[in-house]
């Protein structure tokens, strides 16, 4: 019996119970259709990540006070108040790699201005900050680097705190009180959007750091320093010209571990893509279970079946089908099932991936390998539990099969 | 005619042990048998006297414990699950009581079906199928479901079926036992017919009016051949239907009654 032949007698026999091979292939079509929602909701992730990757600039290298264990980050990497403004000042003119750096000085505040409050976070940044960063103004200009030196009480806006505090008021002259303190607004940048951790990135106001470090904290060590490389070739370079340069100046020793920690954005970013990656794959696999039992159902209609056309087996067997024709028969009967759920599962799984992506708010990304994936994981499911019963039909004695009732 | 008087089935000292539990059951304790070619053998015999493991075996369904069988000059008696399979394609149609057509297929398909598992092509499976249709009688009714068939217009289509892979023989296994005592007779002039052609028969009954239509009569007994002899006061069906009150047309009536609009559409369409 050729396999047109197999396939028409497949479609036939499926064709005549419409209900049951429908509701039979209603678990791969689930399960199918699950597995590329989810796989989407993960490729979506994988790809904001990718592109908050791009917007953060390749070349930027952030060094850390305190010092990485192999393997991970130690608690309470950032808390160290090893990193001074003469380390900055050092990394600026002494590393060649290095085009610019920034220091980094981070506080919570209560901003008020006239009867409008609003609490953020502040930001102590060098000029050189928004150069890094790449980040425009949309309204006036950013501070100095006369204002650093003098830790001069002026301040940059994010487009979030303009729209809290100023509501569409034109905030640039304006005086604004930062713990009290009045700042005077002289510029406010374009708004950026979410980070790829997902926080507000336009929440923020940015001064000079030493006006933040003097008068908003009372603390004279750096927080974080941001340096960009002068390439992206550089960035090897950069970072370890920055890790001599620090080791001496921190007079380390050379048995001693660092107390600093340079990486770059890019690393920073990986781990993020890990992480999703491993969400991805989680929920992918809870996804395929519901592609197991959609495939356990088919066994178990196969079975039925199977019992159902005895007389049918012995018959054909009669007439001269041989083991390996009746097993063909059931086999491919439960591969049209499955081939047919999982070709119906991919319409839902990328219908579903938009309905996610439009009701949730989450971008999500239909890819098609994971459309592949799934598909050939439906007719692999197919061939594995329809094997089972198409033996049990083939290697029926056809003198039982012809006298079954 | 040489020919017709050649061995078609050689048997010699088959015997058949089944274990059914502890017990051992001796179907079969040494039977030796040949039938010719062209020959129509009726074989006979009460339940339990080893008919119908005979019948199994010759028409290679089962395979004997012990002994030898040839059949068209092949030693079938050794052969594996896919060669006895092929050996059943191409030398043998089988006839059963039940009738065992597929249920919800046409007329014609059920007796495609044969060749579905020797490769003709979709044109001469049609051709040849229709033919055998013809010889039975039943061409006109060539899209009719079997429960859209009299239980002896199902019997023609199941003879039709056995006969399109042109077998050696046919083996009808009390073909005429769900049968009505009229179109019993029908079917059995439908086997003289194929005879009288040449196609040699083997009938299992139990009936001692239907193995009379038959040439030669074998009878069972205990898993051992009592009697075998010619059949001398033979019937001839057709005669024999002449003779016969004629229910075959009301039959039809009846059946066109329970057609489906569809079905009745399609006969008349047909005609």
């Amino acid at each position: 019996m050729n396999v047109l032949n197999i396939l028409k007698v497949a479609m036939r026999s499926l064709g005549r119970n419409k209900l049951r091979s429908f509701l039979t292939m209603l678990g791969i079509i689930i399960g199918v259709g699950a597995v590329i929602a989810m796989m989407a909701v993960g490729e979506g992730a994988q790809y904001n990540i990718q592109q908050q990757i791009a917007s953060l600039g390749t070349n930027v290298l952030l060094v850390f006070p305190g010092s990485i264990n192999q393997g991970g980050i130690r608690i309470g990497l950032g808390s160290r108040t090893s990193l001074t403004p003469g380390d900055l000042e050092a990394i600026q003119t002494q590393c060649p790699s290095v085009a610019a750096a920034t220091a980094q000085v981070r506080t919570g505040a209560q901003i008020v201005f006239g009867e409008q409050n609003w609490g953020t976070s502040v930001l102590g940044a060098n000029p050189s900050y928004f150069t890094i960063r790449s980040w425009p103004l949309s309204l006036g200009q950013y501070f100095t680097d006369a204002d650093v030196r003098g830790a001069t009480k002026v301040c940059v806006l994010g487009q979030t705190v303009v729209d809290n505090l100023f509501q569409g008021g034109n905030p640039v002259g304006a005086t604004i009180r930062i713990k009290k303190m009045p700042f005077k607004v002289v510029g406010v940048l374009e708004p950026k959007g979410q980070s790829a951790q997902g926080s507000d990135q336009d929440d923020i106001i940015i001064a000079p750091y030493t006006t933040v470090q003097k008068k908003l904290m009372g603390v004279t060590f750096l927080g974080i320093i941001m340096v960009s490389a002068v390439s992206d070739q550089a960035m090897v370079d950069a970072q370890n010209q920055i890790t001599e340069l620090l080791r001496v100046r921190h007079k380390i020793q050379p048995w001693e571990d660092n107390d600093f920690t340079v990486r770059s954005q890019t690393e920073i970013a990986n781990t993020a893509q890990a992480t999703t990656q491993v969400l991805t794959i989680l929920l992918a696999s809870i996804a395929s279970i519901s592609l197991l039992v959609g495939g356990i159902g088919i066994m178990n209609i196969m079975l039925v079946s199977v019992t159902e056309r005895t007389r049918e087996i012995g018959i054909r067997m009669s007439i001269g089908a041989r083991s390996r024709d009746i097993l063909y028969q059931f086999l491919i009967e439960a591969v049209v099932l499955s081939m047919a759920g999982g070709a119906l599962g991919v319409l839902i799984g990328i219908a579903s991936s938009d309905i996610i992506s439009a009701l949730a708010n989450w971008p999500t990304l239909v890819s098609p390998v994971s459309v592949g994936l799934a598909f050939l994981f439906a007719a692999a499911v197919g061939i594995f539990f329809g094997f089972y019963p198409a033996r049990k039909a083939a290697i029926l004695n056809p003198i039982d099969a012809l006298r079954y009732e | 005619m040489s020919e017709q008087m050649s061995n078609l089935i050689s048997v010699q000292h088959l015997i058949k042990v089944y274990q059914m539990g502890d017990v051992e059951v001796h179907a079969l304790r040494g039977v030796s048998l040949e039938i010719f070619r062209g020959e129509f053998v009726a074989i006979m015999g009460a339940s339990g006297s080893g008919k119908s493991t005979f019948m199994n075996i010759i028409g290679c369904l089962d395979v004997p414990t012990k002994g030898e069988y040839i059949l068209d000059d092949i030693d079938v008696s050794r052969l594996d699950r896919d060669a006895l399979a092929k050996i059943r394609n191409e030398k043998i149609g089988f006839v059963f009581q039940g009738f065992n057509l597929l249920p919800r297929t046409s007329a014609l398909e059920n007796v495609e079906l044969p060749m579905f598992y020797n490769n003709v092509s979709s044109k001469a499976r049609r051709e040849k199928a229709m033919e055998a249709l013809r010889v039975v009688g039943l061409e006109e009714r060539w899209n009719h479901m079997p429960n859209q068939l009299s239980g002896g217009q199902q019997q023609r289509v199941a003879v039709a079926r056995a006969l399109v892979n042109n077998p050696s023989i046919i083996l009808a296994d009390e073909p005429t036992g769900n049968l009505d005592s009229r179109t019993s007779v029908e079917v059995m002039e439908i086997f003289q017919q194929l005879n009288h052609q040449g196609i040699t028969i083997v009938l299992v009954t139990h009936e001692a009016d239907i193995a009379q239509y038959a040439k030669r009569n074998v009878v069972f007994k205990d898993g051992r051949i009592k009697r075998d002899f010619a059949v001398e006061k033979r019937r001839t069906a057709s005669e024999q239907l002449a003779t016969m009150p004629a229910f075959a047309d009301e039959d039809e009536e009846v059946i066109e009654l329970n057609m489906t609009p569809e079905a009745k559409e399609q006969k008349e369409r047909m005609r």
